[in-house]
């Protein structure tokens, strides 16, 4: 290769962009690890334990809070987000002015601050249906704000089926509706499952949305319409009260680990569905 | 051979139906915040509203205008902490990464984006503050925030950009090259001009990102009423503010904070408008 001197202006450009990546990459490492190096030695058997002091300060109420809450918003979220999508991906003619309304919908839903959306929810389902603070309404809440992850992700999976898969079918005299369920929809199913777990993972780390709608008792919430704190909830109070420095470091392991592995779960889906 | 008979019509229609709830939920929401909000404003009065520097409601004096500021000095400072930082990663994602660094880079980037805001609000306050309250003697402020936020928004910053960049033709970047431009000058110079709007898009988006996030500003900004300083005094932003509050909010002072929320909610959507325009530039 030829070797010649660099401009000052090259060398400067070069020496930015990885000065850039190195930044970003110890950024994150940095934040990841500190959380875990602090946080793993503290992880204690006591932490997991089934009732909730204000000694052991234990995560299980708000882990089974976040899997109520889980239960109970994502029946309401995918069937809808799974319809609009086919909707949009598979009826809809294209510059048809339902769909740029719908489209238009989705993406302010999905640019709304959570603050928004916690507003929504409690001024609808806590004052306006008297539900007060409840994890339905927590759920409802959070199934709204996570609709446009499912539709976006959905549709995306949906137009990526290619049009062959649709024409061989409907040369085979299948109509659109089972072409749809028959043809097109088990094959995007790694896309439609990245989505939703996505959105799960949108869940699992929500906090102002559920704030002033599921309310924050550190209690097991038995019923829907009891109150009940998440995770990411119980870890915001823990760390606001500044008691348990140690318990909040753990605690922010498993919100973490919990998250990043759904996450991780969610690339793992959306990678099959490019390598099939 | 019969088949089992779908039904074509009704599930059509249930498919319309659904795609309708997103447009139906966007109307009860802005119905919801404008029945509080516009009639709280009327009382209070737009201006006085928008441009009072004194919040103090048990006194009736309904000011917005340091969140205001606060929103828009948090915001800025994570641009200026961000934006540089992402689009030279982005550039050096998407021209000059090793295979090997790649692989390392990506995942960081996903689980950057993937990281819950009351994490990254618990690590600015166990880790960012004391160092900014060493360093520069300003602790939970403005300057912590923003840095806080410019971590927060690199993963949409470098993603929108990078997918620009690598949107930009081949030919751009070999044309360059050809003539006798070194890489990077090659990427600056021609590929990085004709990615602007994405880069753009990239930068928008990552301004809506930070002036729509609550937990992790809320756990680093200080949050005082008063009107900021500078940048190493405390603020709070619009979200933060109507968090904060509206555990105890009652009568007035609690649509005053729905108010907050619709003037957030039409700066957000300045915002999106804005994207939309660059969009169409494209």
């Amino acid at each position: 290769m030829l070797k010649r001197k660099l401009d000052p202006l090259t060398l400067a450009l070069r020496v930015l962009t990885r000065a850039a990546a190195a930044v970003t990459l110890c950024a994150v490492v940095f934040l990841i690890g500190y959380i875990l190096v602090k946080g793993v030695p503290q992880l204690k058997p006591s932490l997991f334990a089934l009732k909730y002091t204000s000694q052991n300060v234990s995560v299980m109420p708000a882990l089974f809070n976040t899997l109520y809450i889980i239960v109970l918003a994502l029946p309401m979220a995918v069937p809808l987000g799974v319809f609009s999508a086919v909707y949009l991906a598979e009826y809809a003619k294209r510059g048809n002015k339902a769909v740029r309304a719908v489209r238009l919908a989705a993406e302010t839903l999905a640019g709304m601050p959570s603050i928004v959306y916690g507003l929504f929810g409690m001024l609808l389902f806590r004052y306006q249906l008297k539900w007060g603070y409840s994890l339905l309404g927590g759920a409802c809440t959070l199934a709204v704000m996570v609709l446009p992850v499912i539709m976006r992700t959905t549709e995306e999976a949906l137009l990526a089926v290619p049009d062959s898969y649709r024409e061989g079918s409907f040369g085979l005299g299948a109509g659109r509706l089972r072409t749809v369920f028959r043809v097109v929809v088990p094959s995007a199913v790694p896309g439609i499952l990245a989505g939703i777990i996505l959105a799960l993972g949108r869940i699992v780390g929500e906090t102002v949305a559920l704030l002033y709608t599921a309310g924050s008792s550190a209690k097991q919430a038995l019923s829907p319409m009891d109150s009940g704190r998440t995770l990411a909830v119980h870890m915001y109070l823990l760390s606001t009260e500044g008691l348990h420095i140690n318990e909040t470091y753990a605690t922010a392991v498993v919100l973490l680990v919990l998250v990043l592995g759904i996450n991780g779960v969610s690339m793992a889906a959306a990678r099959k569905l490019v390598k099939s | 051979m019969k088949h089992k008979q779908f039904a074509e019509g009704p599930m059509r229609a249930l498919f319309f139906a659904a795609a309708c709830v997103s447009i139906f939920f966007v109307v009860l929401i802005c119905a919801f915040l404008l029945a509080s909000g516009v009639p709280a404003i009327g009382k209070i009065g737009l201006f006085r509203f928008l441009t009072g520097v004194v919040w103090r409601p048990r006194n009736g004096l309904y000011g917005i205008f340091p969140f205001l500021l606060g929103s828009v000095y948090v915001t800025a400072g994570a641009i200026l902490v961000g934006v540089p930082v992402g689009v030279l990663t982005a550039v050096y994602l998407a021209r000059f990464c090793p295979k090997a660094i790649a692989k390392l880079l990506d995942p960081a980037i996903s689980l950057l984006a993937g990281t819950p805001s009351i994490i990254f609000g618990f690590f600015g306050l166990v880790v960012l503050t004391p160092l900014t309250e060493r360093l520069f003697g300003a602790g939970k402020s403005i300057l912590t925030a923003s840095l806080l936020l410019g971590i927060m928004i690199l993963p949409t910053v470098i993603s929108v950009s990078a997918s620009a960049l690598r949107a930009v033709p081949q030919s751009y970047y070999e044309g360059a090259l050809a003539l006798g431009a070194t890489p990077e000058r090659s990427m600056f110079f021609s590929v990085i001009p004709a990615a602007k709007s994405g880069i753009m898009a990239a930068i928008v988006l990552g301004v809506s990102r930070a002036v729509g996030e609550t937990m992790a500003v809320m756990m680093v900004a200080g949050n005082s009423t008063a009107v900021p300083a500078g940048i190493a005094s405390r603020v709070r932003t619009l979200t933060t503010h109507i968090a904060i509050e509206m555990g105890y909010a009652e009568g007035l002072h609690r649509d005053s904070l729905i108010a907050t929320a619709v003037v957030l909610l039409v700066l957000i959507l300045i915002i999106y408008f804005l994207l939309s325009l660059i969009k169409k530039e494209k």
